[in-house]
């Protein structure tokens, strides 16, 4: 998707009405690192003129196309789908492709960097592995024991709702990197993993819950958190985090799930 | 230079590459490497759902799924491929299932089932409800489910690896699969990959077209790495475009939108459709519904100021409807367009979707090096592939279905193979031309940039390549492109650095593209008829006489150095459904 080279300068509104779309002055203030040059971390403005209705994903690659080849930061779907490219832009965890300029107060610099918590490798990009090592820690998979059915297994709606919440999940860190105990301690399993066990934990169909329940009852697992709800304001999926930690911190104490 | 030893190699982590990564990891010692991390891959994007007659919701059956898969292809379709994916999508899907994939459920707790585009009952009587889905987010589930059981079964994932070269060489005579050349994006190194057998799963080539569906990683990179080692691409011509793509940005608004019942209208209101499809009418194929649009375009119907797209009605489908079944598309329009899809049309377009050609493939997966012979040791599998099952044009939800149901495949006759097989000799010097290219694009200065030449093949494809095309518009795209070739010869880069150069990368899938682009062209210009998705003005009935045979696209290069691409056929295997006029 392409929407970075759409001209939009002709046409009107989607809603069809006549107000042409028009292009504004913007500043972006990007935070730049790469060991490869330096140790140092910098701040770099790019003033650029762009549509404010354009992602912030498509400004960056209008300054990484037209301005500076070596800006650097990870994107593919470019709607919201991917989970590639959570940062912190204006202070905030989002997905860059999924933020519109003019819900930023774009009068004013926008800054970009990448998600804390996470080992900076270049630019915008962090080191994803300690993240998905926590998320495969969880046992992100259904358990289950007996003979497979030949047909599917059967699960009422209600069942099937209990964990809708928790299915989308894609994986990209927003929650996990805005949390104030993983910046501390960059052992925690964070809000994703979580997330993730309590997607299995509450399938009717799986039996592991227990396994993944005492996972989490250790000293890095779900008491650490302290419901400051950043996750849940960061998740770019909507789905509410600290709802699911608090769900499956009862479960530990009740084990009804 | 690193040198990796694995019996089974796979390339790419979508769908296709996944499935065949659990039943290779099984089977053999198995690497797969992909560019993007697993879950990032555009499967994840997939909406609408997967196609299999379980017959939960009202009788069906898979030779009436065959049936429509082999007509909504124009007849394209190898039949005996179709009747494999039908007959084996009933297990596909129960498996994924049992792996956990949390589909949408009946009151019986079955799994769900809805209507889609050219899914019928009886040989087309009325739309059946085959469709298997978890609301709109299928290929998330479907993605997600298949990495977690990756997890499970301790698949072995080299993440940002970028293949970029296929390595070949001939024992006694025939050409074998011997490895892949990757680059390692951390830290810019060149990995040689040795392996008995490699699967291709590395997705489709949307990315040269402008108004595309498709992810900006999806520049068709396995396609590319096997035709330039000699290997021919097959169908390359046919593209569909998809008919809902959000206006302008190309997002795709799943064709469950209107099998829920959304109705798409023109500037007048009218559901145009019922003029064109009059029994199935906004659920007709794709490349016919596409087609609608661009006519009411055309002719003066569209919408907006500049009447250039026209409006998917939702207004009419309760509110809970939406929220349950329909959740991401109608937060994509509010997102992106600040439109509330309950009370207001949303404007789409097509936007370019899916090859239906690729690394031509026999139902094993492997991969052929003319029309009858293999390469052994090599395998594809998935949208990278054609098998054909897609023929001139694909159904909804049968891709989803394509990359479970042959990506299984591939990975199980892969590993076999590897069982059984020794490791063939790598050719010398393995990473030459990669290495060459690389150093190359770093090295120049002040060359040409690679955003203006993607932007220039993206504006050309867009208008002359696109739903209608003529002989005069694809010969003025091969001329752009044949421009844009020779430009791209001298591109440089600006980041000169080995960590995370994306930039580099950039240039290079910008060659995939390009390479391909052209394919597509040259191909379309030769077949002078139009079918399923290739539909040529100048030609506009279909001519079983004298194009009855899929494409292939083989690129040749003579003793100065100059590349061409020349084109033969191959003929259509047909079992028991004889052409007939494609009518809904
Ligand atoms: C928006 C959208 C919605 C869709 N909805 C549906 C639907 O509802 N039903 C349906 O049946 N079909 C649908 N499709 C089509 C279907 O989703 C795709 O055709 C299918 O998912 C492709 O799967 P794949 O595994 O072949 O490729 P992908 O999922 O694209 O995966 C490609 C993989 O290859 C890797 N890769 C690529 N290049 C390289 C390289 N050079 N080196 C290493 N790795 C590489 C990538 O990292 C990735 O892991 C949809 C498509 C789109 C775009
Ligand atoms: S829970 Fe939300 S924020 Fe956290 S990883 Fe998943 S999608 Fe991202
Ligand atoms: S690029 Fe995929 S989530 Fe933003």
């Amino acid at each position: 998707m392409s929407t970075a080279t759409v001209e939009k300068e002709t046409t009107g509104t989607p809603d069809g009405g006549s107000a042409a779309s028009h292009k504004i002055s913007v500043t972006f203030r990007l935070r730049r690192f790469n060991p490869e040059v330096s140790a140092e971390v910098t701040w770099q403005d790019f003033r650029i003129d762009i549509d404010p209705k354009e992602r912030v994903l498509d400004a960056l690659h209008q300054i990484k196309w037209e301005e500076d080849g070596t800006l650097t930061f990870r994107r593919s779907c470019a709607h919201g789908i991917c989970g590639s490219d959570a940062m912190r832009i204006n202070g905030r965890n989002r997905l860059a492709c999924k933020t519109l300029i003019k819900d930023l107060n774009p009068a004013k610099p926008i800054t970009v960097e990448p998600i804390k918590g996470l080992t900076v490798l270049k630019d915008l990009v962090v080191d994803m592995e300690p993240f998905f090592q926590a998320y495969r820690d969880v046992m992100p998979f259904l358990i289950t024991s007996g003979n497979e059915p030949t047909r599917e297994r059967r699960q009422s709606s209600e069942d099937r709702e209990r964990f809708d919440d928790t299915t989308k999940c894609i994986l990209c860190a927003a929650c996990t990197s805005s949390c104030p105990v993983f910046w501390n301690d960059g052992q925690y399993f964070g809000p994703a993993a979580i997330v993730n066990a309590h997607r299995f934990i509450f399938d009717s169909r799986d039996e592991g819950g227990e396994q993944r329940l005492e996972i989490l009852n250790e000293k890095e697992g779900v008491w650490r958190c302290r419901t400051t709800f950043n996750c849940s304001e960061a998740c770019p999926r909507g789905i509410e985090v600290t709802k699911a930690i608090q769900e499956v911190k009862r479960a530990i104490i009740t084990r009804r799930f | 230079m690193q040198t990796h030893k694995y019996d089974t190699v796979i390339v790419g982590a979508g769908g296709a590459g996944m499935r065949a990564a659990i039943e290779a990891t099984k089977r053999s010692r198995t690497a797969v490497l992909t560019k993007l991390y697993p879950t990032r891959s555009h499967t994840g994007a997939a909406q609408g759902g997967m196609a299999a007659a379980l017959a939960n919701v009202e009788e069906d059956n898979w030779e009436w799924h065959t049936f429509d898969t082999v007509k909504g292809g124009d007849y394209l379709v190898d039949q005996d491929a179709a009747e494999i994916l039908a007959k084996e999508a009933i297990d596909s899907v129960l498996d994924l299932e049992k792996m956990g994939l949390p589909f949408n459920r009946t009151p019986e707790g079955t799994i769900d089932q809805r209507r889609f585009g050219g899914h019928t009952r009886n040989h087309g009587e009325a739309a059946v409800r085959r469709s298997c889905y978890a609301a709109d987010r299928t290929g998330h589930m479907i993605l997600q489910t298949l990495y977690q059981n990756c997890v499970k079964e301790g698949v072995e994932f080299y993440n940002e690896f970028y293949v970029l070269d296929l390595l070949l060489n001939e024992v006694d005579g025939v050409k074998k699969a011997a490895g892949v050349v990757a680059l390692e994006l951390a830290t810019g190194e060149l990995h040689v990959f040795r392996a008995k057998a490699i699967v291709f799963a590395s997705g489709g080539t949307g990315k040269f077209y402008k108004v595309s569906s498709n992810a900006h990683t999806l520049t068709g990179d396995g396609q590319a790495a096997a035709f330039r080692r000699g290997l021919p691409l097959e169908d390359m011509e046919f593209f569909q475009f998809h008919p809902t793509g959000i206006w302008k940005m190309g997002i795709l608004l799943t064709e469950g939108a209107r099998g829920e019942g959304g109705i798409l209208r023109n500037k007048d209101g009218e559901r145009f459709m019922e003029r064109y499809a009059p029994t199935i009418k906004d659920l007709a194929p794709r490349d016919m519904v596409s087609r609608s649009i661009y006519t009411e375009i055309r002719e003066g119907r569209g919408c907006g100021p500049d009447a250039d797209h026209v409006y998917l009605d939702l207004t009419h489908l309760p509110p809970e409807q939406l929220d349950a079944k329909l959740p991401d598309i109608t937060e994509f329009a509010r997102t992106y367009l600040g439109i509330e899809p309950y009370t207001d049309p949303i404007p789409i377009q097509p936007t370019a979707h899916y090859a239906m050609g690729g690394i031509p493939t026999n139902v094993k997966g492997e991969v052929l090096i003319n029309n009858t012979d293999i390469v052994p040791g090599l395998y594809a599998a998935g949208e990278v592939a054609c098998v054909s099952v897609h023929g001139a044009n694909r159904l909804g939800t049968n891709s989803l279905l394509d990359i479970n149901v042959f990506g299984r495949r591939a990975g199980i006759a892969a590993a076999e193979y590897a069982a059984t097989a020794d490791f063939v000799e790598l050719p010398e010097a393995p990473e030459k031309f990669v290495a060459d290219e690389v150093t190359r694009m770093r090295d120049a200065s002040g060359g040409e940039s690679v955003a203006a030449i993607r932007r220039e093949l993206q504006e050309t494809m867009d208008r002359n390549a696109m739903v209608f095309r003529t002989e005069q518009t694809l010969k003025q795209a091969r001329e752009d492109i044949v421009e844009l070739r020779a430009r791209y010869k001298n591109v440089s880069v600006q980041d000169k650095g080995r960590r995370f150069n994306t930039d580099l990368l950039e240039a290079l899938e910008l060659g995939n593209l390009l390479e391909l682009a052209e394919v597509l062209v040259v191909s379309a210009l030769a077949r002078k008829e139009s079918r399923g998705g290739h539909y040529r003005e100048d030609f506009p009935d279909r001519d079983d006489v004298n194009f009855m045979r899929h494409t292939m696209a083989y690129r040749e290069v003579d003793p100065e150095g100059n590349e061409s691409i020349r084109l033969d056929y191959k003929p259509v295997v047909q079992t028991r459904y004889q052409p007939m006029e494609r009518k809904y």
